[in-house]
């Protein structure tokens, strides 16, 4: 059985790649997306938690402990099988995108709050001395030098956030997973299928991986920082 | 009408810069200040000194509204500026941004630690308000910083990075950009403590021009005593949040009155 579901495979394979190719063009359109919205929703809720309304601020904290202490699973499972009920049917792959955005987004939104509140409290007062109100202080002054520390710690949350994708395979999304899972099927060649998926997704968290620390050498010879992490 | 209904008209034309008016700050159970009376002239120059925990530092940081006072009110140009008057009555309350931000333009401040931006060059440090506070459009906000830059003996680092400037530099860009505002007050916070000791003079040489060569109103703490007496029209010593005494640079520094005041003086040496 597993020999021939072997020597079966690399034909199968090679039939499936032009759909396993748009597998993964929905995997990365997930991450894409999923990260466009986690980004919105993180700084949207990391520079509310700054706010000086206390009724703000635990409106923040309630949200966002609730997104991070609730399993993306369960969170997916919920938009899709549950809101149909209640009378809002979305897409499966808007199904994902929101889950995704809003459970990376709430653990985003700490980066933001933690990067923010990280700039010296002396820029701001700069700031204040050349007669910078709030909004400009925080986008001309405060938010260009969180950004460079919000960076290794976002790198981190695209990874796990692409790694996260397969999920959505599980609500019918037919990303790289769901295509290599039917090449699986189909051929019988589990380990080799799934070493397969090990590969690809290895690679494209290496790519996204550089891509972010290009970003952040980038943003530190701005700075006029030296070095930074490989 | 009855009178107590008419809101507190601001004073015209008073002669005073600034007023503290029974200033009291204190943090937690630390008062720093204890009912502050203190009035600066337009184009005066005033120098504080005392002990470090006297003050001083504290009071450039309330005109700055980079603290709240506790009590009392501080003025600007004879009107309320750490309050203002809200409802009927013309009641003081504290300010809010819209009240203080076109008050703080007036304002300029230069910080111990310098403070410059490091995510832009010397000249973008320069630029920055001038062009986003004041609108000042792209060249003419450029050649404004270009000017002071001169000014300050930097014209050749318009391009470097701050982090790559002496100390002394980094404090003369900090001075040129608060310069840049236009401001009619300026504070001077310390500005040499954090300098080697030979980086000191380039500093004050600049701020000597600044003061020579404009009728800004100056309002410094500094421990360089040979600065306060050139630039200074009076000096305040401070003791435990309050003004010990005050007088001319010749009458404070050669002949105070206050054992304290000698004490302090004899420290500097």
């Amino acid at each position: 059985m597993t020999d021939s579901g072997t020597t079966a495979f690399l034909p199968a394979l090679g039939r499936a790649l032009p759909a396993i190719g748009e597998g993964l063009l929905v995997t990365l359109e997930a991450t894409a997306l999923g990260a466009a919205l986690a980004l919105l929703v993180a700084f949207a809720l990391g520079l509310a938690a700054r706010s000086r309304s206390r009724t703000v601020r635990g409106a923040v904290r309630v949200t966002v402990e609730f997104l991070r202490g609730t399993s993306l699973y369960v969170q997916l499972f919920w938009l899709f099988f549950a809101l149909p009920m209640l009378g809002f049917r979305l897409e499966p792959m808007a199904c994902g995108v929101l889950a995704l955005g809003l459970n990376y987004g709430a653990y985003g939104a700490e980066v933001v709050r933690g990067a923010v509140a990280a700039v010296p409290a002396a820029q701001t007062e700069a700031a204040v001395a050349l007669g910078m109100g709030p909004g400009l202080r925080l986008r001309r002054i405060v938010l260009p030098q969180a950004y460079v520390l919000m960076l290794p710690p976002f790198k981190n949350l695209l990874v796990q956030l692409l790694k996260s994708t397969p999920l959505l395979s599980l609500v019918t999304v037919a990303d790289l997973t769901f295509r290599i899972d039917q090449l699986r099927s189909a051929t019988g060649g589990t380990a080799a299928a799934y070493l397969l998926l090990l590969l690809v997704y290895f690679g494209v968290a290496v790519l996204l991986g550089a891509a972010m620390n290009a970003l952040e050498r980038r943003a530190k010879a701005r700075l006029g920082v030296t070095g930074g992490s490989a | 009408m009855p009178t107590d209904t008419v809101p507190e008209a601001p004073r015209a034309r008073a002669p005073e810069k600034v007023r503290f008016e029974g200033v009291t700050k204190r943090f937690g159970d630390h008062t720093v200040l204890d009912g502050l009376d203190l009035t600066v002239a337009p184009g005066e120059r005033v120098t504080l000194i005392g002990p470090s925990g006297s003050g001083k530092t504290t009071i450039l940081r309330l005109l700055m509204t980079l603290e709240r006072v506790t009590d009392g009110v501080v003025h600007l140009d004879g009107e309320p500026f750490s309050h203002m008057p809200a409802g009927p009555g013309g009641k003081l309350v504290p300010a809010d941004e819209r009240h203080l931000g076109p008050r703080r333009r007036r304002i300029g401040m230069v910080f111990q630690q310098f403070n410059l931006f490091p995510h832009m060059s010397v000249l973008a440090n320069v630029v920055e308000a001038p062009r986003h506070v004041l609108g000042l459009d792209a060249d003419e906000a450029a050649a404004r910083a270009r000017e002071l830059l001169a000014l300050v003996g930097l014209a050749g680092k318009a391009d470097a990075h701050p982090t790559r400037l002496s100390g002394g530099q980094q404090q003369r860009v900090a001075i040129a950009r608060a310069l840049a505002m236009r401001p009619d007050l300026l504070l001077l916070d310390e500005v040499t403590s954090a300098l080697d000791p030979e980086l000191v003079a380039e500093v004050l040489d600049v701020l000597r021009d600044v003061a020579d060569g404009t009728d800004i109103t100056l309002l410094c703490v500094t421990h360089e005593m040979g600065f306060a007496r050139d630039v200074s029209d009076r000096l305040l010593m401070f003791d435990r949040g309050r003004v010990l005494e005050a007088g001319t640079p010749d009458e404070l520094l050669d002949a105070p009155e206050h054992e304290r005041t000698r004490s302090f003086l004899r420290s500097l040496r």
